[in-house]
């Protein structure tokens, strides 16, 4: 007897907390029922800017209008052919009218459709604007978030697409070699090159209490067991410290600390920041990889170290462990969505800022902090040096084939870095040099601050 | 429009609902026997309003003709079955009759809402099993032996289980039954109650240790095959209805532990030994993870409580169709989707109170074997209804049974009712038993009387005394008669 009360107990447990996470799920076929009942609501961002708006046509159809044409294509996503993006992910709140009772029960009355709830986002207009400008033409991404609340205030991924007309494209979107409909922000998985080297730099940090002391004479590459890894150009640096290290990005002096690293260690802090393990994510993404063991190499070890070998990353997971270390090491719980509204406005759902996991201890987080100033006041990002905001920052060039020419360029870096504003992760495909990650950064930055 | 009345009449049913479960629960409460019996034919007043309102909706809502047909036979099933089982048995439990056509008539709605044809498939069947069960009775009262057949149970139970097994291995436990003339027959239905009838006259036998541990060797075997047969719901089943009895029989709290903890280390044994039930336990813990290895299932059904909420979908509003087996083992969530939760618990609760009025009777019979029957029939039900419930919202791995009487499914549905036929059979030799009994009291009365009487006129005259026979020398012979045949019983 006690079991059955237990059990209704439990099932209005149910109904009561679960039950609203469980039927928002892509699986759950019902919400589109829903859609005979009610227009789909709006999704906006963190300004009221209308990024997704459905029209009702004469004929009582629905259109669906995106009017940043595909600025938003990945983030907001698409709402036929199938779901994508917040499209997805909120389909049930878009689907679902809290218009005041009277009102619903008119349309009732009248055989007319209720008007869904509005999903406000994080999302802000100018600062997508700005890292899609910056990235133009380039195949690539960029995360921008708020590390002090875990808001995500832009995601871009390039190649896009036009949202509307994702019906009539199918064909040629599903076809194309680009894989434009793939959100390369959270689902691209990428070598993380030398911004991995904050991950290596934590890890010789923990192992080794003395770090400050460290030294190593760079004579432009290094040679053991065979394999010799270059710096990059062949950069000779001379004689480095630890700072030094990371902010010239010394492939040298970081292969040297690498072979000097425990493995198992290693693999502990790198799944620390989440390699390995599943991400906090209100969207699709892929679980990065950390694969070295203990049966790695000499050569493995020093790839892995320096960010290569095979090791891989999404521009989100980057943006996310920076965010750590712009927070004291706290990794806020990231999210897109602010609110839910009903159609006129009054708030029906908030979504408020919550600790997430503490990736590492506050003084590492300074530490790595400290350093990252370094890398933009005379290091490899010191394109970002000289402006009215202070910034900080790691750069990053990642070899993906044969072709030497071709590197992925990535930078992860923050703003205002005694109390950072904006977190943001950047990867250009296959840049040749011209496209630097670190200079997309800086548009964003300049778009924020001036 | 017919939104507006679809609306407005699922919360009419739910009010209906509330009501009659209410009144389930109230009628413990009062001593009257007229007042019971108001409460009682209120509550067919309630079961046949929602019955009404469903099939108006249904029918507004599909323009279909047949509904309204069926609606009438439905009636006429019900009507009659109330009134045969109390005219027939002035005795029976009215709460128990009424009970059982409220679930048989959830059921009926919500299979007619998924599938016509199988609904009006329900309906043949519940019919020929309902004039079944009401033989059912009679063949209680007139077996007196039936606590003898021992070694019939145990050879019958044992051959029930050798189909099971046959048919387990010939569709790799993908199937539990067979099926005959359309109509499917799952042989571990019947495993219940043999296996029922086989531990209650093994315990009447004889509660030595020895016997104990024959008996409970039997019971492990059963639970043995039905695991291997992949039937995991009856393995369980067995195990609980077993415990219970064994507890019942020998009061002693120390078996019950002992069996507690054979069945935690079996559980852990067939976790790890079966990869049938390692699948079940992991879908249980994440269907989503785990949802294109089975998971599906589970979190179909999740889906379709969740989006149901307090109050429903409405009848027709729903997708109850996307849950697997929606009409069979997942019809708890298609009624929580479609009639909302409150039903949904209303519903569940309608079933304890069927489980308190059978320990009810169970407590009141003094035969230890019709106990024993009645507890084990009793917990053998109520565990079925505990496991279903439990699996289709995740409180616990889903393992497969139907709801009693509420599901699709011709052998679940004629073993349910009978199962309810012989506690009402039991019910009634009860009353029967009691009726023997105040007459005694008020034999002994009268003989103490008419002694003195006859004493004092025998002080007085010495003649042989002559008294008022108001009930006539051959019927109090007849009354002694049965009196003696009630103890032999006991």
């Amino acid at each position: 007897m006690a079991l059955f009360l237990v059990m209704m107990g439990y099932i209005v447990y149910f109904q009561v907390v679960q039950s609203r996470d469980i039927i928002r799920s892509s699986y759950n076929a019902r919400q589109d029922s829903y859609a005979d009942r009610v227009v789909r609501g709006d999704i906006v961002d963190r300004n009221g800017n209308v990024l997704a708006h459905s029209e009702v046509q004469a004929d009582g159809s629905e259109v669906r209008e995106y009017p940043y044409g595909s600025l938003f294509a990945h983030v907001v996503g698409y709402s036929d052919q199938g779901k994508a993006g917040l499209e997805s992910e909120m389909n049930f709140e878009l689907l679902t009218s809290n218009a005041f009772f009277l009102e619903k029960l008119r349309n009732e009355f009248q055989d007319q459709k209720n008007t869904g709830d509005t999903v406000v986002t994080t999302l802000d207009v100018e600062l997508q604007q700005a890292a899609s400008d910056a990235l133009g033409g380039n195949k690539g991404a960029v995360v921008v978030m708020e590390p002090d609340t875990g808001k995500i205030l832009a995601m871009v991924s390039k190649p896009d697409f036009d949202p509307g007309a994702v019906s009539a494209n199918w064909e040629a979107l599903n076809s194309d070699p680009d894989s434009a409909l793939l959100n390369r922000a959270t689902q691209g998985q990428y070598a993380p090159g030398s911004a991995f080297k904050l991950v290596t730099a934590l890890e010789y940090m923990r192992e080794n209490p003395s770090y400050d002391s460290y030294s190593y004479t760079c004579t432009g590459a290094i040679e053991q067991d065979g394999t010799t890894i270059r710096c990059y150009n062949g950069h000779v640096h001379g004689t480095v410290n630890f700072r030094d290290s990371l902010a010239y990005s010394c492939n040298a002096s970081f292969c040297n600390i690498g072979l000097s690293l425990d493995i198992s260690s290693f693999r502990n802090t790198a799944e620390d920041l989440l390699f390995n393990s599943s991400l906090p994510s209100v969207l699709p993404y892929s679980k990065s990889s950390f694969a070295l063991d203990e049966s790695g190499s000499t050569a493995d070890r020093m790839m892995t170290a320096m960010g290569q070998g095979e090791t891989q990353v999404s521009p989100y997971h980057m943006a996310l462990i920076t965010s750590a270390i712009a927070n004291g090491g706290v990794l806020m719980e990231p999210y897109l969505v602010d609110s839910v509204t009903n159609y006129t406005g009054t708030e029906i759902d908030k979504n408020t800022p919550e600790e997430f996991q503490t990736l590492m201890t506050s003084q590492e987080a300074a530490a790595l902090k400290d350093y990252m100033t370094s890398v933009v006041q005379y290091g490899t990002a010191s394109a970002l040096s000289g402006q009215s905001y202070t910034a900080a920052g790691k750069t990053g060039t990642a070899e993906y084939s044969s072709d030497k020419e071709k590197d992925h360029s990535w930078f992860v870096g923050m703003s205002n870095v005694d109390n950072p504003d904006l977190v943001i992760s950047v990867i250009i495909e296959s840049a040749d040099g011209a496209a630097r990650a670190v200079d997309v950064a800086k548009q964003v930055f300049d778009s924020y601050y001036y | 429009m017919v939104n507006i009345i679809v609306e407005v009449s699922k919360y009419l049913m739910i009010i209906l609902m509330t009501v009659y479960t209410y009144l389930c629960f109230s009628i413990f409460g009062f001593s009257d026997p007229d007042r019971k019996q108001r409460l009682l034919r209120k509550q067919n007043v309630l079961m046949f309003a929602i019955q009404l309102v469903a099939y108006m909706v249904m029918y507004l809502q599909t323009e279909d003709i047949r509904m309204l047909g069926f609606y009438l036979m439905q009636v006429v099933l019900f009507g009659a079955t109330i009134l045969l089982y109390t005219n027939i048995y002035p005795k029976v439990s009215r709460l128990v009759v009424n009970n059982m056509c409220m679930l048989l008539c959830i059921g009926m709605i919500m299979l007619t809402r998924l599938d016509y044809e199988n609904a009006v498939k329900q309906y043949v069947i519940a019919a020929g099993a309902i004039a079944l069960s009401l033989v059912v009775p009679v063949i209680i009262r007139k077996f007196k032996l039936l606590s003898e057949w021992r070694t019939f149970y145990g050879v019958a139970g044992l051959f029930s289980l050798a189909i099971v097994v046959v048919i387990g291995q010939v569709s790799y436990g993908a199937m539990l039954g067979f099926s005959i003339g359309g109509i499917s027959v799952q042989p571990s239905e019947v495993v219940k109650i043999i296996f029922v009838f086989f531990v209650a006259s093994s315990f009447k036998k004889s509660l030595e240790f020895r016997n104990i541990v024959i008996t409970t060797a039997v019971a492990a075997f059963h639970v043995l095959i039905l695991v291997i047969s992949r039937d995991l719901g009856a393995a369980l089943i067995i195990f609980i209805v077993y415990l219970a009895m064994l507890y019942v029989a020998t009061r002693q709290p120390l078996y019950v532990l002992a069996g507690l903890g054979a069945g935690s280390v079996a559980s852990v044994a067939a976790y790890y030994l079966f990869s049938h039930v390692r699948t079940r336990v992991i879908v249980w813990r994440d269907p989503f993870a785990a949802y294109d290895n089975g998971g599906y299932q589970v979190a179909q059904s999740l889906f379709a409580i969740g989006t149901g909420g307090w109050f429903g979908m409405g009848l027709f509003q729903g997708e109850p169709d996307t849950i697997p087996v929606a009409s069979e083992d997942f019809i708890f969530s298609a009624i929580a989707e479609e009639m909302g939760i409150i039903f949904a618990l209303c519903l569940i609760l309608v079933c304890v109170s069927v489980y308190i009025m059978f320990l009810n009777i169970a407590m009141q019979l003094r035969s230890m074997f019709y106990k024993l029957v009645a507890l084990g029939l009793g917990t053998c039900y109520i565990f079925q209804v505990f496991l279903t419930i439990g699996g289709v919202t995740k409180f616990i791995p889903s393992t497969g049974v139907t709801l009693p009487l509420v599901s699709y499914g011709g052998s679940s549905l004629v073993s349910t009712l009978i199962m309810f036929a012989i506690i009402q059979g039991l019910y009634i030799l009860r009353e029967d038993e009691e009726e023997t009994i105040e007459r005694k009291k008020k034999e002994r009365l009268r003989a103490k009387r008419s002694g003195q009487e006859a004493k004092a006129r025998a002080g007085n005259a010495g003649n042989v005394p002559e008294r008022p026979k108001r009930s006539g020398q051959k019927g109090q012979e007849k009354g002694q008669r049965k009196a003696r045949k009630e103890q032999r019983i006991r």
